[in-house]
């Protein structure tokens, strides 16, 4: 990728809230690595599990998935993921699984590891792999794990769900008090939640951007400023990045700027990031004026703020965590995407199939055909494990976008 | 004809007998784990049959399904696919792992059956409320079959299967323990045969065909003549349906006395309470048998568990037949073997991708493992 031609608009103006959210991250990390001197309690958390009432009783949340993607974005997943294969985890096991696992006993990474957990909490509206993780944290840390279970709806969200997911917000409630030997404060937990759905508003403006052309943001930004709404969301320091975020964002749409400079091409994005070749799939892209303005993964944060009622968060939070993206039938997966595709405009659609993440990858096939069928648009699949290097051919990946953005470039 | 060969005969051809079935005019339900409620499809008076899926090509399954999928998974869509389970009525989904999870929704948008069901079992046993979840989603299930069926299943007919299922499970159990007591007494290749007919044999037949088969084996007319200073075996893991696996060890020195497996004894573990409620007594065995991994019950149940069934058994070493890309089983192969090495229990591990490891590689491998112990 040397000559111009490849190269060409690759160099955008950089998005100025880059540095701010790199400043929040790491008060938050410090924050989080010293909980012990300042007498808080660190829970772990699923990405998609419910924070907000850990939040509200000042517990610091710490989210292994996203210290998974610090690990990945380092090239550091291969060497832990090695580790745990070590330990008798098979390869086959998610890399973020295995990169935290094998973290949690070396205090390898980017970040020298974790703070050690008092409590840990695993909703399975993401997966499966959740829970067995999760089930290894308790054993090795020997600290109360709490199972969050939201039935999986394929076609509907039943009765029966909704009544056993509500008695399990109360079981969480109980369990949090008991672990903190605090009472929850509800007005302080009203408060978080419309703060949580404050951000989360916010997130999705910022995402909504992307629809101008040319789009003032790339999925490969939003990777990057998505970390807070998953482990901010429900303070302020969160409200008040997107908002100053969807404002920056506003401003470049007000002033014609793109992601990509030369954006000829719309693309959408399937599935979790390739989170260490973000940047060199990023300028592969753009090298060939090609912009993914939206994907499946950063809008599954705001995705449920259609079920969450105002002003009665704890209650409603049952059914908006239960019909979380993933946690739904591979159908009403595809129509998420043929919708996501029409309101963003693009002009294909690229989907990770990722060895990670079996629940996101499992019917890929199928959606690829669906939207095959109802928008006529190309795709294409690229394999790999999203935070294990070691998973990912350069040399066929290339190519097979070469061919991908060649089909598109034909169509136009 | 013996009893034994109807049951040889059913294993060795799952999809012959249940086109049987349908043919004789019962409706046929698939399902693939020992998660379904096989004793609620029974009382609508529709015959249940376990899917084993194909270990031939799957051309139909890989355009849905991607390499990293395991062979049970794929294995069972080719076989919906390619024609083989034309006779099928429909099938049952009850939640288990990821995969099955994908599998139901591509089943669902790719098959022809008339009658789909998911059953979202919950994933936790460990809490109260869960059971009354079940229980309702269980009667939904019910509530499903009827619509389709279009008639009622009543509490009596509920009772009838109830009693099949439990004496069926007892005399499982009753063979598995005759055989623990005195491995030589049949090979445990067809044992595996047997448990897996139970899951495809007429259910109201199976009760008295599994007391008639044990009368035969208790007559000795199955003796394998080995001796019995053979190691003695646990084989643990989701599925095994490789009989020459059995045969392998026990060639090699060894013998399979109990297994952990969904096609074995999880399968015919807990049992049904035949007073009070029907729908609420099915539901209280899922909460009572030994649990799936992909089921928490508690951190350390499992480990738990194969300790105790170790001990009962005499067990000197256990294997682990693993499928691969099976994440709860790898996710708890860690820790089992920590746990059980701890408690001078050896453990191996073999992981199948679809057949078996080249049979060297495999020989050694038993060999080695069963000659240490």
């Amino acid at each position: 990728m040397t000559d111009d031609k490849k190269t060409r608009g690759i160099q955008s103006p950089p998005i100025a809230m880059d540095a701010k959210m790199k400043e929040i991250m790491t008060g938050y990390y410090i924050e989080a690595k010293t909980a012990a001197d300042s007498g808080k309690q660190v829970a772990w958390i699923t990405s998609g599990g419910p924070v907000e009432p850990l939040i509200a009783m000042d517990i610091i949340p710490v989210y292994p998935e996203n210290h998974g993607a610090m690990i990945g974005a380092s090239k550091m997943g291969g060497a832990l993921c090695e580790q745990a294969e070590a330990m008798g985890y098979s390869g086959d096991l998610c890399s973020y699984a295995r990169s935290d696992i094998a973290s949690s006993v070396t205090n390898g990474g980017p970040i020298g590891g974790l703070p050690r957990p008092d409590m840990l909490v695993a909703c399975n509206n993401i997966c499966g792999t959740v829970m067995k993780w999760y089930e290894v944290l308790a054993r090795y840390f020997d600290v109360p794990l709490f199972i969050f279970d939201t039935p999986m709806c394929h076609t509907d969200y039943h009765e029966e769900s909704k009544r056993y997911v509500k008695q399990q917000v109360l079981e969480y409630v109980a369990f949090l008090e008991q672990v903190t030997g605090k009472k929850l404060d509800y007005d302080r937990m009203d408060h978080v939640g419309k703060l949580s759905l404050e951000g989360q508003r916010y997130w999705q403006a910022v995402l909504d951007t992307a629809a101008s052309r040319p789009s003032p943001l790339t999925a490969f930004d939003g990777f990057y400023h998505l970390a807070l709404i998953v482990t901010l969301r429900g303070t302020q320091v969160a409200v008040d990045y997107y908002r100053d975020l969807l404002a920056e964002m506003k401003d470049r749409v007000a002033k014609g700027i793109g992601a990509v400079p030369n954006e000829h091409y719309r693309l959408l994005w399937d599935n979790l990031p390739i989170w260490y070749r973000l940047k060199w799939l990023s300028n592969k892209f753009a090298a060939h004026d090609a912009a993914l303005v939206a994907d499946t993964y950063n809008t599954a944060w705001c995705r449920s703020l259609r079920y969450i009622e105002d002003g009665n968060f704890l209650d409603s939070m049952a059914e908006g965590y239960t019909r979380m993206y993933l946690n739904i039938g591979v159908d009403q997966m595809a129509d998420t995407i043929i919708e996501m595709a029409e309101k963003y405009s693009v002009d294909g659609l690229v989907m990770h199939s990722n060895r990670s993440c079996k629940p996101y990858s499992f019917g890929q096939y199928d959606i690829q055909r669906m939207v095959r069928e109802r928008l006529g648009i190309p795709c294409l699949l690229i394999e790999s494990h999203m935070v294990d290097e070691r998973s990912f051919s350069e040399a066929q990946t290339e190519t097979r976008i070469d061919a991908f953005m060649e089909l598109i470039r034909n169509r136009a | 004809m013996n009893e034994l060969d109807h049951f040889l005969e059913a294993a060795d051809q799952p999809e012959r007998y249940g086109a049987g079935i349908k043919a004789g005019g019962t409706p046929v339900l698939g399902y693939l784990c020992s998660y379904a409620p096989e004793e609620i499809i029974h009382a609508a008076g529709v015959h249940p049959l376990r899917l084993f899926g194909t270990l031939e090509s799957t051309l139909h399954a890989d355009s849905h399904l991607q390499a990293y999928c395991c062979s049970l998974a794929r294995g069972v869509l080719e076989t919906a696919l390619d024609g083989t389970l034309e006779f099928l009525d429909g099938a049952v989904f009850p939640h288990t792992c990821d995969t099955i999870q994908r599998l139901s929704d591509i089943w669902r948008l790719n098959t022809p059956f008339d009658f789909f069901a998911d059953v979202v079992h919950p994933v936790r046993l460990d809490a109260g409320f869960a059971r009354e979840y079940l229980e309702d989603t269980l009667q939904r299930f019910k509530r499903e079959l009827e619509a389709w069926s279009g008639s009622k299943i009543d509490d009596a007919a509920l009772a009838r299967s109830i009693e099949t299922f439990n004496t069926a499970r007892k005399r499982l159990d009753d063979l598995y323990r005759m055989r623990s007591r005195d491995p030589g007494c049949i090979s445990g290749s067809r044992v595996s045969s047997i448990v897996k007919a139970s899951m495809i044999l007429n259910r109201d037949e199976l009760p008295g065909r599994l007391s008639r088969l044990l009368e035969e084996i208790e007559s000795g007319r199955y003796r394998t003549g080995a001796t019995d200073d053979r190691k003695r075996l646990l084989v643990a893991g989701s599925l095994c349906d490789h009989p020459d696996f059995y045969s392998m060890v026990e060639n090699l020195g060894g013998v399979v006395v109990w297994d952990d497996l969904c096609t074995g004894s999880r399968a015919f573990d807990g049992f049904i309470d035949p007073s009070g409620d029907p729908v609420k007594a099915i539901a209280r065995r899922y909460f009572e048998r030994r649990p799936c991994p992909s089921k928490h019950l508690s951190n350390t149940a499992r480990a738990e568990a194969l300790a105790s069934m170790a001990e009962e058994h005499g067990v000197q070493g256990i294997i682990f037949f693993l499928l691969k890309f099976c994440d709860p089983h790898a996710f708890d192969y860690p820790y089992l073997k920590e746990y059980l090495e701890a408690k001078n229990i050896p453990v191996t591990l073999i992981e199948v991708e679809d057949s078996l490891p080249p049979e060297g590689q495999l020989t050694t491998r038993l060999e080695t493992f069963i000659y240490t112990l």
